[in-house]
């Protein structure tokens, strides 16, 4: 199932700053239904959707603080299936990579497109590290591949808190509890702080965080 | 003091340099794509650049608190090569995007017919997209080089006052003037310009529309070129209101013509002080 977006039409419409930002907003999201009802055409594969043009350029005509929420109800508007999200996330600015991501538990029932979310941690920015660990990543990321996010949060100082379902999640792994007691080791060996959020997860594991 | 870099490509540089241009006053910078040193064989190399000038290197310049934009483009060496042309069929999905304050660095290298096929569709393809253009002018045969672009330009359907002709030297900058473009000059260990000749052509030339950068990259060069030129120019007499409109106030409306430019530096979202950049990477 997917989960309810979370920002509706209206809500958007209040926080744009003027009329004229409203207006954009209208007729882009015109332009993505329209595209709804119409494959892409594809003389050059390069070509894109206007609708797609008015993603990228959310941030100006719209604010920037409102653009993920905009560009979420874009994709939605345009019923954006994995072969658009893929392509956006593709020639996607690190900002439209984010509103992506974030829009996936919206748009995205099953696991088809954890390689976004795959792709994003690999990145080193901790924007984009901080949306991939959201509710489709608590969903649909394996195991491994959660336990090393867990890991990257604490590593690039994204906070625990960001990390979708987190209690749910580390609640009785040991392997994660050994990875974090690993962790711990090297940066106490290094003389350096250990994470204030690894004693958190170490707790949930089952583990008591001792002398960290 | 406030400087804005209008032209440095720092995927080449260190986060030593972005610490050290944070302490000469360095607040803001544009980077223009160009070429890499070694040669690319695929438009999809270009696209991975793009997405680090539009992604990972705002994030490191903001580490540092200085705002990051960039101006994108096919490369006129690069434009030579037939694999690489079809960049420009891609441009237009990459121009519209919130960091893009122009189009760039077009211009002549060697001045053949797949470059003036480029610099055309370039200079189109700012006019369409409401933004300015940066047009390097040759290193080589350099004022036949720049009347050669001048006239490109005024072909165009780009005003000129949305036009800087960027590396212009001594024997370039009065036909620069005279065209009405913007003059940008670059300061450059061993080639280029120095900071001494530099205060010539602005005692000669005047401040404005002046632009002055390090376009500091993988040769030898120097992030903080720009710090030395304002330097030299209060050594020569120039008051601080004179240094601030060539190294801060000129860039600003120069690439504010774009409408796009955001001084204030974006934060990532919700993050603590520390990131893995600052602690030196994976
Ligand atoms: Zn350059």
């Amino acid at each position: 199932m997917t989960q309810p977006p979370a920002w509706t039409r209206g809500d958007v419409a209040a926080l744009l700053p003027d009329d004229t930002a409203r207006a954009w907003f209208d007729e882009a999201l015109a332009d993505a239904a329209r595209a709804a009802g119409t494959p892409p055409a594809a003389p050059s594969p390069y070509l894109a959707h206007t609708w797609e043009l008015r993603f990228a350029a959310a941030g100006r005509h719209c604010g920037h603080r409102n653009a993920d929420a905009v560009r979420a109800l874009l994709l939605i508007e345009a019923r954006a299936g994995l072969g658009t999200l893929t392509r956006l996330y593709g020639y996607g600015s690190a900002a439209e990579r984010r509103a992506v991501l974030r829009a996936l538990p919206a748009l995205v029932e099953g696991p088809h497109a954890v390689h976004l979310v795959e792709d994003a941690l690999r990145s080193n920015d901790t924007g984009l590290v901080l949306a991939a660990v959201g509710p489709y990543a608590a969903a649909h990321l394996d195991a491994h591949a959660w336990r090393h996010a867990v890991l990257k949060c604490l590593f690039t100082g994204v906070p625990l808190d960001a990390v979708a379902r987190w209690t749910h999640r580390a609640a009785g792994d040991g392997e994660l509890a050994r990875m974090l007691r690993d962790y711990a080791a090297e940066r106490t060996a290094a003389g350096r702080d250990v994470p204030d959020d690894l004693g958190r997860v170490l707790t949930l594991t089952g583990e008591v965080p001792k002398e960290l | 003091m406030r400087i804005f870099d209008p032209h440095i490509h720092m995927t080449s540089r260190t986060t030593d340099d972005y610490e050290a241009m944070r302490a000469a006053g360095v607040r803001a910078v544009v980077e223009p794509s160009f070429w890499l040193g070694q040669p690319r064989t695929r438009p999809a190399s270009f696209f991975d650049y793009f997405d680090a000038l539009l992604g990972w290197e705002p994030f490191r310049a903001a580490q540092y608190g200085i705002a990051h934009h960039c101006t994108l483009a096919l490369n006129p060496k690069e434009a030579n090569d037939p694999r690489c042309t079809p960049v420009l069929d891609a441009l237009p999905r990459y121009l519209v995007k919130d960091g893009v304050v122009a189009v760039g660095e077009i211009g002549y290298d060697s001045m053949t017919p797949a470059e003036d096929a480029a610099l055309a569709a370039q200079l189109q393809l700012a006019a369409d997209h409401g933004l300015p253009a940066l047009v390097h002018t040759p290193h080589r045969d350099k004022l036949a080089g720049l009347h050669r672009t001048v006239d490109v330009v005024n072909e165009s359907s780009l005003p000129r006052e949305r036009v800087l002709l960027d590396h212009l030297n001594e024997t370039t900058v009065k036909d620069a003037k005279d065209s009405g473009c913007w003059l940008g000059f670059s300061v450059y260990p061993d080639t280029k310009m120095d900071e001494d000749r530099m205060v010539a052509i602005l005692r000669a030339y005047g401040t404005e529309k002046v632009l002055v950068n390090s376009a500091a990259d993988w040769g030898k060069s120097d992030p903080l070129k720009t710090r030395k030129v304002a330097d030299a120019m209060i050594t020569a007499g120039f008051g601080e209101d004179a240094v601030d409109q060539v190294l801060w106030r000129n860039p600003v409306a120069f690439y504010g013509l774009s409408g796009r430019l955001r001084l204030d530096v974006p934060q990532a979202d919700g993050l603590h002080e520390g990131n893995s950049v600052l602690r030196g990477g994976e």
